[in-house]
């Protein structure tokens, strides 16, 4: 019987790989990729908790929805500046990105 | 069940893991649309077909597109050495590592409550009711986000000239 | 009348105005503007004085300038109003009708110059801060008028601003004052702290009443300082030598007759201050006694025509010193009147020779007597009365200081001062003999001085004759009254001869001139050899026993000295502490700097990390 903590374990493990990914990718564009694994490791919790804890709500359907309209807009935003970037400075890699510092 | 949740989450899993550690940035995001689709088949493993379809639309069909689209309009040097890894790498690996410990621990400590009976038969309904009467404000406002996020990608994509 | 005597320093003030504002271009009228409002302030002062002749009772009238309250109380009440008795009377007189010369005078001797016009508004305003000070009716006024006749002195020492001296001579003159004044100040405060008010009529009503003769022997020190400073008393006699780099009618005004005699003014107008302490007394008699035979003994051997008379004045002041001191306020003032005359004269005519020779060491003079007559003789008569003889204004009175030291016997002062007697007869004669008389010196071609130059002189001559004869017996049984019996503390006196101390002085006198004729001018004794014989006196007299340069060596050593113990403090103590804090600070941001290296995925990294580390701690 597939439990609650089987989709924790697999959500937990999306997560960490989305994190591997935000730390260790030079090109901004990956980065973004590792965030939305971070972001459906996050929806997929959600929804194995609404499920197995709260069947008769959809509270938690809601939130995944919130999420993914928030990502949407964070990925349009993200690679619009990414877009700019490249197009003014020649830049992908998020580690010459570093024209804020002191 | 069983076996469609194991193979989701295999193909979840190792479309993740192929998605960052592959160094052909196409390669990355064509990867990544298949783990999405994965996602959209644990979700409706879980009853929210919705979501499911939601997640399709707007993963695979937006989401990851578009990323694909900034893949070629930032294309820089070869293809195949565009999703190199950073000087991070080691010590990348080990915080996900010692994450996915912590967690793993966490969860496999945990004693859930056992859930309680009932299935709502139709999450769409529940869902618009939900979002068309008691979070209608809250609803509107990720419009407007929406919209905002559309505005200010325009205005920040846009040709300077 | 009494009630016009507000005008009297401000009709002078109205000409340093008029000259500033209006006549500055226009010289000739800005000398004009001057002399005739000096003349205005002349006139009011003479009709002043008779009126006070007539009814010698004291008026005052005063304005509350500024009133401080705290807790609806009085705490301080200055006021600015005017006091007129005889002594101011008779010091209004002196200083406008000297001023008014003046200013004649400086028509003549000035012309040409660059700063005409500046130099007659500067005199216009001295004349109205020296009568400001005299009609003063409380210490507060008097301390600002103080200071600005302090003023007008540095501005007109250094009139010549371009030449190096006589700056250096106007801020030697200033900051010599700023050591005297500091105390001055001081003592007023101390008064209104005791007694509660500035005022000298109320001061006179209460000091004799106070009983701690301690705290009116410190007060009466204090106050004294401020007289020392302006009248050169031994040891801030130092700046007034060098003073007589300023223009010389300035010196006969400022630096002759009327503001070094300030001093002996402040004494006498506050003098039941002084008079209230024996020992301030004593200390004031001996102080003026000391500088009256030191300034005598330097002016022996100096070559320059107006440091002679610089030293001279010097010795005179002290002579008045010790009158007011040994307790005679009559004969301190008398002899300051008179002085004023013959030491103004004798600048004038210094002055006068200066313009016609364009020197002044009198070694380059000499043979004048035919080409300056007028000069020569006035310069003669002044120099007699000076040197008190028989009957010139300096014979009465300084016959009359002689007797009042020895009536209060005072033995050693008596002695002192008639070897001071000598010794001005002396060095008047010697100047005489060398740079009036005899052969020509030097290469110069002498001519009289213009009217407006010879007109005060001859003035001047007159009133040093005269002068003298309102405090005689026989002026007296004239007219019923005399200088003692209008001018005087607490009592008045009537004039009496004494023979025997008036021979004694005059044979003094006479000796000074004749054995100044036998060296100067017989040349029967080589001055040269004298000087040889006596090197070590010699060298110490023309150096002026060295005063100038012990002073700047404490200053030099002493003053640079704490300047560098201060630097060291502001600059090692306080800037190190507030520098190293600002170091600190600067040095501690570089190395946090660091830690913002601008690289996201680090910051990430570190977040990670944070969070892993905080669930550690969570399910520990």
């Amino acid at each position: 019987m597939i439990g609650l903590s089987h989709y924790l374990f697999v959500a937990a493990a999306l997560f960490c790989i989305g994190v591997y990914g935000v730390l260790t990718k030079k090109n901004a564009i990956a980065v973004v990729m590792g965030i939305e694994f971070m972001l459906n490791a996050v929806n997929i919790n959600l929804i194995a908790f609404n499920h197995f804890m709260a069947p008769n709500h959809v509270i938690g359907q809601l939130f995944a929805i919130f999420i993914i309209g928030v990502a949407a807009a964070e990925v349009s935003l993200g690679l619009a500046i990414i877009l700019s970037l490249y197009r003014q400075r020649h830049l992908v890699a998020i580690d010459e990105m570093d024209i804020l510092k002191w | 069940m069983i076996s469609l949740f194991y193979l989701f989450s295999a193909i979840l899993l190792v479309f993740a893991l192929g998605t960052v550690i592959s160094t052909n940035l196409i390669h990355s995001a064509l990867l990544m649309m298949g783990s999405f689709f994965a996602v959209a088949g644990l979700y409706l493993l879980l009853q929210a077909d919705y979501l499911a379809m939601v997640q399709i639309l707007v993963y695979v069909g937006a989401i990851a597109i578009l990323l694909v689209f900034g893949v070629m309009l930032t294309r820089k040097g070869s293809i195949e050495e565009s999703n190199l890894p950073n000087r991070y790498k080691g010590i990348g690996l080990l915080t996900a590592l010692g994450l996915f410990g912590l967690l793993a621990r966490s969860i496999y400590y945990t004693r859930f409550p056992a859930p309680p009976i009932g299935h709502p038969t139709q999450s769409i309904l529940a869902i618009a009711q939900a979002f068309l009467l008691q979070y209608f404000v809250a609803f509107e406002a990720l419009g407007i986000l929406l919209l905002i996020a559309i505005l200010g990608a325009i205005l920040i994509g846009r040709d300077s000239k | 009348m009494d009630q016009f005597a507000w005008l009297i320093p401000t009709l002078p003030l109205a000409a340093f105005l008029i000259i500033v504002a209006l006549t500055y271009r226009f010289k000739l009228l800005s000398a004009i503007v001057a002399t005739s409002f000096s003349l205005g302030s002349l006139i009011l002062a003479i009709s002043i004085l008779i009126q006070k002749i007539q009814n010698p009772k004291t008026t005052e009238t005063f304005i509350n300038w500024l009133t401080i309250t705290a807790n609806q109380q009085t705490v301080l009440t200055l006021q600015m109003g005017y006091l007129i008795d005889p002594l101011a009377a008779v010091m209004c007189l002196i200083v406008t009708l000297i001023a008014t010369l003046v200013l004649l005078y400086s028509i003549g001797y000035m012309k040409g110059d660059e700063g005409f016009s500046r130099y007659f508004a500067y005199i216009s305003l001295f004349t109205f801060s020296m009568l400001g000070l005299v009609i003063s009716n409380n210490y507060f006024q008097t301390f600002v008028f103080w200071e600005l006749v302090g003023l007008c002195s540095y501005l007109l020492i250094g009139f010549w601003f371009f030449k190096p001296e006589a700056a250096d001579a106007s801020k030697k003159a200033f900051i010599t004052n700023r050591w005297a004044d500091f105390g001055f100040l001081v003592g007023i405060i101390g008064l209104f702290t005791v007694f509660g008010s500035f005022n000298f009529t109320e001061l006179s009503a209460v000091i004799g009443l106070h009983q701690n003769t301690l705290v009116l022997l410190i007060l009466g020190l204090l106050v004294f300082l401020g007289p020392m400073g302006k009248s050169a008393m031994f040891p801030f006699h130092v700046w007034l030598p060098d003073a007589m780099e300023g223009p010389t009618p300035i010196s006969a005004l400022i630096h002759a007759a009327t503001m070094v005699a300030a001093g002996i003014y402040l004494v006498a107008r506050g003098y039941i201050l002084f008079a209230s302490v024996d020992s301030v007394m004593i200390v004031i008699a001996y102080i003026g006694g000391f500088t009256a035979l030191f300034a005598a003994t330097i002016a022996l051997v100096q070559r320059d025509i107006k440091r002679i008379l610089a030293f001279s004045t010097l010795s005179q002041l002290g002579y008045m010193m010790m009158a007011l001191g040994v307790g005679s306020m009559t004969s301190g003032m008398f002899h300051l009147t008179t002085h004023a005359f013959f030491k103004a004269l004798l600048f004038l005519g210094a002055g006068s020779i200066i313009h016609a020779v364009h020197d002044q060491d009198i070694f380059n003079m000499g043979g004048l007597v035919k080409k300056m007559p007028i000069t020569v003789w006035t310069f003669v008569i002044g120099s007699l009365a000076l040197s008190g003889i028989f009957p010139l204004a300096g014979f009465w009175s300084k016959d009359e200081i002689l007797t009042v030291t020895l009536q209060h016997h005072f033995t050693g002062l008596f002695i002192l001062g008639t070897l001071v007697a000598f010794l001005t007869a002396f060095y008047m004669f010697r100047l005489i003999f060398i740079a009036l008389f005899g052969d020509k010196r030097s290469n110069h071609h002498a001519h009289e001085s213009s009217w407006t130059m010879t007109l005060p002189l001859l003035i001047l001559a007159i009133l040093s004759i005269v002068a003298g004869l309102v405090n005689t017996p026989w002026f007296y049984q004239w007219t019923g009254m005399s200088f003692s019996t209008f001018l005087f503390f607490k009592e008045p006196e009537i004039p009496v001869i004494h023979w025997s101390i008036a021979g004694l002085s005059s044979l003094a006198a006479l000796g000074g001139i004749f054995v100044a004729w036998i060296i100067y001018a017989k040349q029967h004794i080589s001055a040269d050899k004298l000087a040889e014989r006596f090197k070590g006196a010699h060298t110490l007299l023309l150096n002026k026993y060295y005063i100038d340069e012990l002073y700047g060596w404490v200053f030099n050593k002493g003053m640079i000295g704490l300047g560098k113990v201060f630097n060291f403090i502001d600059h090692t103590l306080i800037d190190g502490f507030f520098d190293g804090t600002a170091t600190l600070i600067r040095s501690t941001g570089i190395q946090l700097r660091l830690f913002q290296t601008g690289r996201l995925q680090q910051y990430a990294l570190v977040l990670f990390v944070a969070i892993a580390a905080m669930t550690i701690w969570g399910v520990r």
